[in-house]
């Protein structure tokens, strides 16, 4: 099968103009994403291509696209609702979570909300305090939803398309840093990556890096350098934050013994907390070294750049807190 | 007596509005009294019979219907057996809802009710989610969306609202304006307390205020709504109503608070007595069938409390299932 190298926004506009093709039910909706091709470009040309019934431009409603989409979804629509970034989706928190993430239990099963909320998210391009948040972790809270966000382009596409194809709600996020980033993208049109499969990046024996999106190119980065010192580290790329594999993680941490948490994201009741907790809770008889969370810093980003790069996560961090439990 | 309206129709309305009013004091009853009902939500429709059950006459059962938490008499007037609703009421497993949603949270796919909802004005783009599933796979379906009065003061009525009418989505919004949001009055809330005047900021068609305690009134002018909003999109009303009970069961000072003006509704204005009234004169020696009526509304309440009793809990497994789809 050919194999082509493609950005991130490229393999997730694949997978939007794959479904729709396979799937007269699934369109898009959210500010931006027709005519001016989404505000990330990636809808570039789907409008063109599927014309204004199943590209839908909305108004700057937030609680509205998330709220109608879950009504068209539980219609026996398959809505992919853009919220553009991730910070303007906390206008939609009420909708996706006391709605797509609900309905279908209060029911007792009558609805089915198979809906898709995609946002970009990230922070560490002066976007300051409001526009920069990554806050999955919020949304992996709540049973109903599944919470997605890819580290790679393949990944990215693989996990879209599941995510669309499946019949359960889906919060989708998309590290803004990473959509220009290319990688190989399997030429497939059913690459699918399943719900809650974690996936190692990168095998070692040393020490675990538990992480995702962003997060993945850090702990590469480390991983790299840190095998010069003859440290191994095993970077294992959870993907799903909801559900969580665990699984996978334990068999990892049998080897190793020892984990790092890396995550953009802000340390108080965070991913690195749950994974803490979960190693502590299932595999304390494992354990040789306390875990290590590498995370923002626990403050709101401020616009200069000198002292917003303070802030966050890098591969120097996940170096040093690598060598702290090795 | 309104044109093209039989009398077995009529009958059929009566006997709707009585079921109604039979189920909801009965819950009371079942909540106050008997201790059967439990939880701190019970939010009767009592009162406001008129307005929904004239609404759903206008519908087929092609046609979606989708409303607030005040949602047992629209779960009835939609044709759903009291039977599982009085279970749900209860927490039982052969509830609508399986016992999980409870008394807010009562629907029926079957039915296309698509719920109660209980965060206020969270159906709202619900309803127009469903329309533009009408208008995506052209289906000619309505959708009937009521909205609490408290609603319209509420982000989601602005963006689900202006969404449908933006896009010329079916949907039928009807206010029920019972001038009390929870415990705050309308001219409190708002300086615009003509609620269907929202409908011009919108552009969508304002159908005015009804007085929603005339079941004929509201049936004529939500046909007229429905057969608009099949071809030309959205379509606002005002139905004036009246709560009969407090806001919800935690509401103890209600009818102290409101108390001349709730008599006068009672005495004077009552949906089903007004109905009554008209059938008697319309129609001599009438109210032998109308006992009869009342007496067997009795009697399916009679049942589905009985129903309800003899219903077994939930067990672990219901309390882990449905928290996705299984794939």
């Amino acid at each position: 099968m050919a194999v082509k190298n493609i950005p991130m926004r490229e393999a997730l506009r694949q997978a939007l103009y794959e479904e729709m093709l396979r799937d007269e039910r699934v369109f898009i909706m959210g500010q931006e994403v027709g005519e001016w091709q989404g505000t990330h470009r990636v809808t570039m040309g789907l409008l063109n291509e599927f014309g204004k019934k199943r590209v839908r431009d909305t108004p700057i409603s937030e609680m509205a696209i998330a709220g109608a989409a879950v009504g068209a979804a539980m219609a026996g629509l398959r809505p992919v609702a853009e919220l553009m970034t991730i910070n303007f989706a906390f206008l939609s928190l009420d909708a996706i979570i006391n709605h797509a993430a609900k309905i279908h239990y209060m029911f007792n099963g009558q609805f089915k909300v198979p809906v898709v909320f995609r946002a970009a998210s990230g922070w560490g391009n002066q976007a300051t305090a409001t526009h920069s948040h990554t806050p999955e972790p919020i949304f992996a809270h709540f049973p109903g939803l599944y919470v997605g966000t890819p580290s790679t382009p393949a990944d990215a596409k693989g996990m879209l398309k599941t995510a669309i194809r499946s019949d359960n709600p889906v919060l989708f996020t998309e590290s803004i840093a990473l959509y220009p980033k290319p990688g190989p993208v399997p030429d497939d049109v059913d690459l699918l990556v399943p719900i809650g499969k974690a996936d190692i990046k990168r095998e070692g024996k040393h020490v675990t890096i538990a992480t995702y999106a962003r997060g993945v190119e850090w702990s590469l980065a480390a991983a790299k350098e840190l095998e010069k010192e003859g440290i191994e580290c095993e970077v294992v790329d959870m993907r799903w934050l909801r559900p969580l594999d665990t699984a996978t993680l334990f068999e990892s941490f049998k080897k190793t013994n020892r984990c790092v948490v890396v995550e953009e994201s802000l340390p108080m009741y965070s991913f690195g907390s749950e994974i803490a907790a979960q190693l502590q809770e299932n595999m304390f008889d494992y354990m040789d070294a306390p875990i290590k969370r590498v995370h923002a810093m626990d403050v709101p980003l401020p616009f200069a750049r000198e002292i917003e790069l303070m802030a966050l996560p890098n591969a120097q961090k996940v170096i040093n807190a690598v060598k702290e439990i090795i | 007596m309104a044109k093209g309206i039989s009398k077995e129709q009529l009958l059929n309305w009566y006997h709707q509005m009585v079921l109604i009013r039979e189920f909801e004091d009965r819950c009371d009853h079942l909540y106050f009294v008997d201790k059967k009902i439990t939880g701190v939500y019970l939010h009767l429709y009592s009162g406001h019979e008129a307005t929904g059950v004239g609404a759903l006459a206008t519908l087929g059962p092609q046609d979606h219907v989708i409303t607030a938490y005040r949602d047992h008499g629209i779960a009835i007037a939609r044709g759903v057996d009291p039977k599982p609703l009085m279970a749900e009421m209860m927490g039982k497993r052969t509830g609508v809802s399986g016992g999980k949603g409870g008394s807010m949270h009562l629907a029926s796919r079957e039915h296309n009710f698509w719920g109660g909802y209980a965060i206020v004005g969270g159906h709202l783009p619900l309803a127009t989610g469903i329309a533009l599933e009408a208008q995506y796979n052209e289906t000619g379906a309505v959708v009937i969306s009521f909205i609490g009065d408290g609603a319209t003061n509420n982000g989601y009525f602005h963006e689900a609202v202006n969404m449908a009418g933006a896009w010329k989505l079916p949907v039928v919004w009807i206010i029920e304006n019972n001038f009390v949001a929870m415990g705050t009055r309308v001219e409190d809330s708002t300086a615009q307390t003509e609620l269907h005047k929202r409908a011009i900021a919108y552009g969508i068609k304002d159908m005015g205020r009804i007085n929603g305690q005339d079941v004929i009134e509201v049936y004529e002018t939500v046909k007229e709504a429905v057969e608009y909003a099949r071809t030309n999109g959205s379509v606002l009303i005002e139905s004036l109503t009246y709560r009969y009970k407090g806001h919800g069961v935690s509401d103890k000072t209600y009818s102290e608070r409101f108390a001349d003006e709730l008599r006068d509704y009672q005495e004077n204005r009552d949906p089903i007595t007004l109905l009554a009234n008209r059938l008697k004169k319309e129609y001599k020696n009438i109210e032998p069938e109308l006992e009869k009526i009342r007496a067997e509304a009795v009697k399916i309440v009679d049942e589905s409390v009985e129903f309800a009793l003899n219903s077994p809990d939930p067990t672990y497994e219901d309390l882990i299932a449905h928290i996705y789809v299984e794939e």
